[in-house]
């Protein structure tokens, strides 16, 4: 029974007026020409000018963005073959510890998991700096992508795989050719999101970089604790566009590509 | 063969940047703070062999713990954590549990975009979602800006730098946390039985504690324990946005280890976190477990 009362309409309403009316007050004020963050004089891009030929900033987002993209990719990789094991090594030797060294990071805060890579980077005698950082992000989304690979083959009919086997397929090839393009989707969201999270990382990347590398979350952050800025406003509203595209973007092509696998599945019927 | 690289290579990663990093804050906090690099006193010596492993661990005591079980600051600071984490979780399950409800009650052909508008923060960064309350709620922002405008307040509020912001920036940025259990929760409803309870003369408010909330109950544990974990710990919220008066063990402990360089106490306070936090995560666990266990 589905309906639509108007208290229905009003909590949507309302809920989703505090979900995005503080973004775009930012967005809005992002264009102000005054310093003064909260009094409006007229539009202006000009804060948008001054970020672009701020040095430092552009600096913290080439790091930021060189290590997103390592560390997304290795803990897409890892992340990948763990499931694999979660899903489909049945019992092993040290099974409860490799689920919870899996599950524990997922909960643990993140000052912890900062503090204590942080640690163990000074026992072991490792210059901090991006190196580190990619470690550090690796470890922690690789669990995330982990549970995302893993709830899609939970549910993968293995005797495709079988099939291909017995076809005569090595094992690699059988992932490669079966597996791999079936939890492809997943695989690609886990990535997706091993990337943001890295993205978006201010607290471990705080204890982990050292002085020769700084993250633009780290930046953000070393320049809002004094106020709000209006080139921070510009920074940001920039941000909040390329998401909005990426995830428009991404929802529109799982849009379609479920459309035509149901005409695909229509097709097949009819044949 | 096979088999054992897979398992070998993950494995190995978490061993090496998960559990011994782990280990090395649990011996740190057994540990005395030192004038030295690195600043904390005793650090193993094995080339002194069997002896030096033995000097190590008789140097080892639970003075820090003692510290942190007399000074004021620490456990009153893990009780305003657990208690802004608790509240914070009840007012975003009231925030959520309306939008969520809305969200299933919505016609199917909106319900995707709907999807995609709760994710959508979600995928924003985390640090400017906080930051942008800062304009919001400072003494010259919006908020006041407004209400002064519209006459219902005739000085300016204060609310940036008190606990009350701080619960305004926990149920925005964890909204999504509470809203997309729910709303699975109550997607996979059966709408007949509100059919059977209303031609059975119950009124649509009782059918609604009678069955949607005992049939959301999963959704709503589950949102209520998304929210309340990663709160306990949070760093970015409290220090933004709670100023000095809010006290959060996250920032407590950022702020021994960065401001006063006291590593073994830094490193007391993560295991006493990690320990509190034990009991919420067991039983989020079994509320999964039980979950998982009613699907099939």
């Amino acid at each position: 029974m589905r309906r639509l009362t108007w208290f229905n309409t009003t909590s949507l309403t309302l809920g989703f007026a505090f979900l995005y009316l503080p973004m775009i007050i930012l967005i809005v004020y992002s264009f102000n020409e005054s310093k003064l963050v909260t009094v409006w004089a007229g539009f202006s891009t000009k804060w948008y000018g001054t970020l672009v030929q701020n040095q430092a900033f552009l600096d913290a987002a080439w790091v930021t963005l060189k290590v997103a993209l390592a560390s997304s990719t290795i803990a897409t990789i890892l992340g990948t073959m763990a499931a694999l094991v979660l899903v489909r090594a049945g019992r092993f030797y040290g099974r409860t510890l490799f689920s919870g060294m899996i599950y524990a990071p997922l909960v643990m805060p993140e000052v912890i998991t900062g503090l204590s890579l942080l640690l163990l980077f000074i026992g072991i005698g490792l210059d901090r700096g991006i190196f580190t950082i990619i470690l550090a992000h690796t470890t922690f989304s690789m669990c995330f992508v982990s549970v995302v690979v893993s709830s899609r083959l939970v549910t993968f009919d293995r005797s495709l795989e079988e099939a291909a086997l017995d076809l005569g397929c090595s094992h690699f090839d059988a992932f490669r050719l079966v597996t791999l393009p079936i939890i492809a989707p997943a695989v690609i969201s886990g990535w997706l999101l091993a990337f943001t999270l890295s993205l978006d990382d201010l607290v471990i990347a705080s204890f982990t970089a050292g002085p020769s590398a700084t993250t633009l979350p780290i930046k953000i952050w070393s320049s809002i604790r004094l106020g709000v800025s209006p080139e921070i406003n510009a920074l940001s509203t920039i941000m909040i566009g390329i998401v909005a595209v990426g995830v428009i973007t991404a929802s529109l092509i799982t849009k379609r590509a479920s459309l035509r696998q149901q005409a695909d599945e229509r097709a097949a019927v009819h044949a | 063969m096979r088999r054992f690289a897979l398992i070998a290579l993950p494995c190995a990663w978490l061993l090496a940047l998960f559990l011994v990093p782990f280990l090395i804050v649990l011996k740190i906090s057994l540990s005395d703070i030192a004038l030295a690099i690195p600043p904390y006193t005793p650090t193993l010596d094995l080339s002194a062999g069997w002896q030096g492993i033995r000097a190590f661990f008789s140097a080892l005591d639970f003075d820090n713990f003692r510290f942190l079980a007399t000074d004021d600051l620490y456990w009153k600071s893990y009780i305003s954590s657990l208690q802004i984490a608790f509240l914070a979780t009840l007012m975003t399950l009231f925030v959520g549990y309306p939008i969520a409800y809305g969200m299933a009650n919505a016609p199917d052909h909106w319900r995707p975009t709907l999807m995609m508008l709760v994710i959508l923060p979600f995928w924003t960064s985390f640090l400017i979602r906080v930051y942008s309350w800062m304009g919001i709620l400072s003494t010259e922002g919006y908020l006041n800006q407004l209400l002064l405008w519209l006459g219902v307040i005739s000085t300016p509020l204060t609310i940036l730098n008190t606990p009350t912001a701080v619960y305004i920036g926990i149920v925005y940025t964890y909204l999504p946390f509470m809203v997309l259990p729910i709303y699975s929760a109550l997607e996979r409803m059966d709408g007949s039985l509100l059919e059977a309870a209303e031609d059975l003369g119950c009124s649509r408010v009782k059918a609604f504690w009678l069955i949607t909330v005992p049939l959301s109950k999963t959704g709503i544990i589950a949102g209520c324990f998304l929210v309340f974990i990663p709160v306990i710990g949070e760093f970015v919220i409290p220090s933004l946005l709670g100023g000095s008066q809010t006290l959060m063990i996250g920032k407590v402990l950022w702020e021994e280890f960065f401001n006063n360089r006291d590593w073994p106490v830094a490193s007391a306070v993560a295991v006493v976190l990690l320990l509190i936090l034990i009991v919420p995560i067991v039983l989020f666990q079994m509320n999964e477990q039980k979950s998982r266990e009613a699907d099939q």
